[in-house]
């Protein structure tokens, strides 16, 4: 019998595309069921990845590119990451606020979500939001990181296509030639090109490619757009369209989302041992008295940590 | 289960002063909720097209301009014809003491005028959300 909640995902019904996403968010149990039904109904979506500083415009760009996705008549789904605070664990989710336009059609899904303590740029339920979307009929899912900086790279383990968003005047030539973020694109976006500079900007980007790119079949393409204007959004699209014909020539497709499951699976266990150790009563007294040694130089935290996997391997 | 209370702030209508909004959302972050801060010059729909894609707990609307009879109770009315009779409901902004009662009765669970503590709507909302 499958889940009702999923049987209601499938057909795209918008609450309860939006309650079981909260659900897995919160790692509730009712969401593991739901999402074992839906797996099977997943993998038809183009997943793309949007990446960049803070402020780069990637909320813009994805607006303008879920637009011109519905001129074509395709569906699509967003997701919108922003930073939750160390202090608070609150958040302020302001993503959507450049997306508003696009509230009122029914053939596009937007969901905020805050990182809830992940460092790569992604939140830890995403793979789940990107399956629930995938199986609701959503044709592309746009992942938007957090704005980032120079190392949270972990959008290509989700995107099948990943965008790069750089805007002129942040550095000079050393800055794109250093490893992170400025590796990881499969498209790079010079935002903002009617800021002066810009041509420096594409021309050190453009060198770039040139040196990681040399001999290799597909050269990254490096665009210039203005979101803000709809300046450039065709050609990024194109250039997107074709990334995904690239990799289904190439195989690298299967390769891309063997990845995605592999760090989906690492997650899951990840987060199961983590509550396994940390939230479960039985272990709380063995780690409270563990750090009591640490502290007071009884013990060393390499030895603390082996005397409780000891216990979980045993 | 670590529930997180999702909050979406909107502003209704025409009036373009936003920063009592902004300071309420920067309050309830500092208290730990998730807040969707949806801007300027919403509709009705809009708002409650949000509210169900977020699956929000709490709607908070601010309005400075005096339509609140009309927006509030709109967007009350339609999240109610949408399903959403779970989500708390309040506002704020400049509206009349005698509007308040009124406003209860549509289904805007509480209304914080100006001077109002933060602290104040922060525990409104963790004592009241369902």
């Amino acid at each position: 019998m499958m889940n009702d909640t999923a049987k209601k995902v499938l057909k795209g019904d918008p609450r309860s595309i939006a309650r079981l996403i909260t659900l897995s968010e919160n790692n509730d149990k009712i969401a593991t069921d739901a999402m074992k039904d839906i797996h099977p109904h997943t993998g038809n979506a183009h997943v793309i990845g949007i990446t960049g500083v803070m402020g780069s415009g990637k909320s813009t760009l994805i607006c303008e590119l879920t637009r011109l996705y519905r001129k074509q008549g395709k569906t699509v789904g967003i997701i919108a990451i922003d930073p939750t605070s160390p202090f608070s664990g609150g958040a302020l989710l302001g993503d959507r606020i450049r997306m508003m336009e696009l509230a009122m059609d029914d053939g596009v899904f937007i969901r905020s979500m805050g990182t809830r303590g992940m460092l790569g740029g992604l939140t830890s339920a995403v793979y789940d939001v990107v399956e629930i979307l995938d199986a609701s009929g959503k044709d592309v899912v746009i992942v938007e990181t957090v704005g980032v900086g120079q190392a949270e790279v972990d959008v290509i383990k989700i995107a099948d296509t990943t965008l790069v968003i750089v805007v002129p005047g942040l550095g000079d030539s050393i800055q794109t030639l250093k490893a992170g973020v400025m590796e990881i694109a499969d498209i790079y976006v010079v935002n903002k090109a009617d800021r002066s500079g810009v041509e420096q900007t594409v021309a050190e980007v453009e060198s770039l490619v040139d040196i990681t790119c040399s001999g290799k079949e597909r050269k990254t393409p490096v665009l210039s757009t203005i979101a803000k204007e709809s300046k450039g959004i065709d050609e990024l699209l194109t250039e997107i369209d074709s990334h995904k014909k690239y990799l289904k020539k190439t195989k690298e497709f299967e390769k891309q989302r063997r990845l995605r499951y592999e760090a989906e699976l690492v997650e899951i266990i990840r987060k199961k041992l983590m509550n396994f150790i940390f939230d479960e009563s039985t272990f709380k007294e063995k780690i409270e008295s563990l750090l009591d040694k640490i502290s007071k130089k009884e013990i060393d935290p390499y030895t603390a940590s082996e005397e409780i996997l000891d216990k979980i391997l045993k | 289960m670590n529930r997180k209370i999702r909050v979406l702030v909107a502003k209704p209508g025409l009036d373009g002063h936003d920063r009592g909004a902004k300071v309420v959302a920067r309050a309830l972050r500092d208290a730990g909720m998730e807040v969707i801060y949806t801007g300027l010059h919403q509709t009705a729909d809009m708002i409650v097209e949000a509210a169900i894609q977020e699956d929000v707990d709490v709607v908070g609307l601010s309005l400075l301009s005096g339509a609140h009879m009309t927006l509030f109770v709109d967007v009350a009315v339609l999240l109610k014809k949408k399903g959403m009779d779970d989500v708390l409901i309040i506002g704020g902004g400049i509206i009349p003491d005698e509007d308040v009662p009124k406003l209860k009765k549509e289904g805007i669970s509480a209304v914080f005028g100006p001077g109002t503590p933060c602290e104040d709507i922060v525990s409104y909302i963790k004592k009241n959300v369902k």
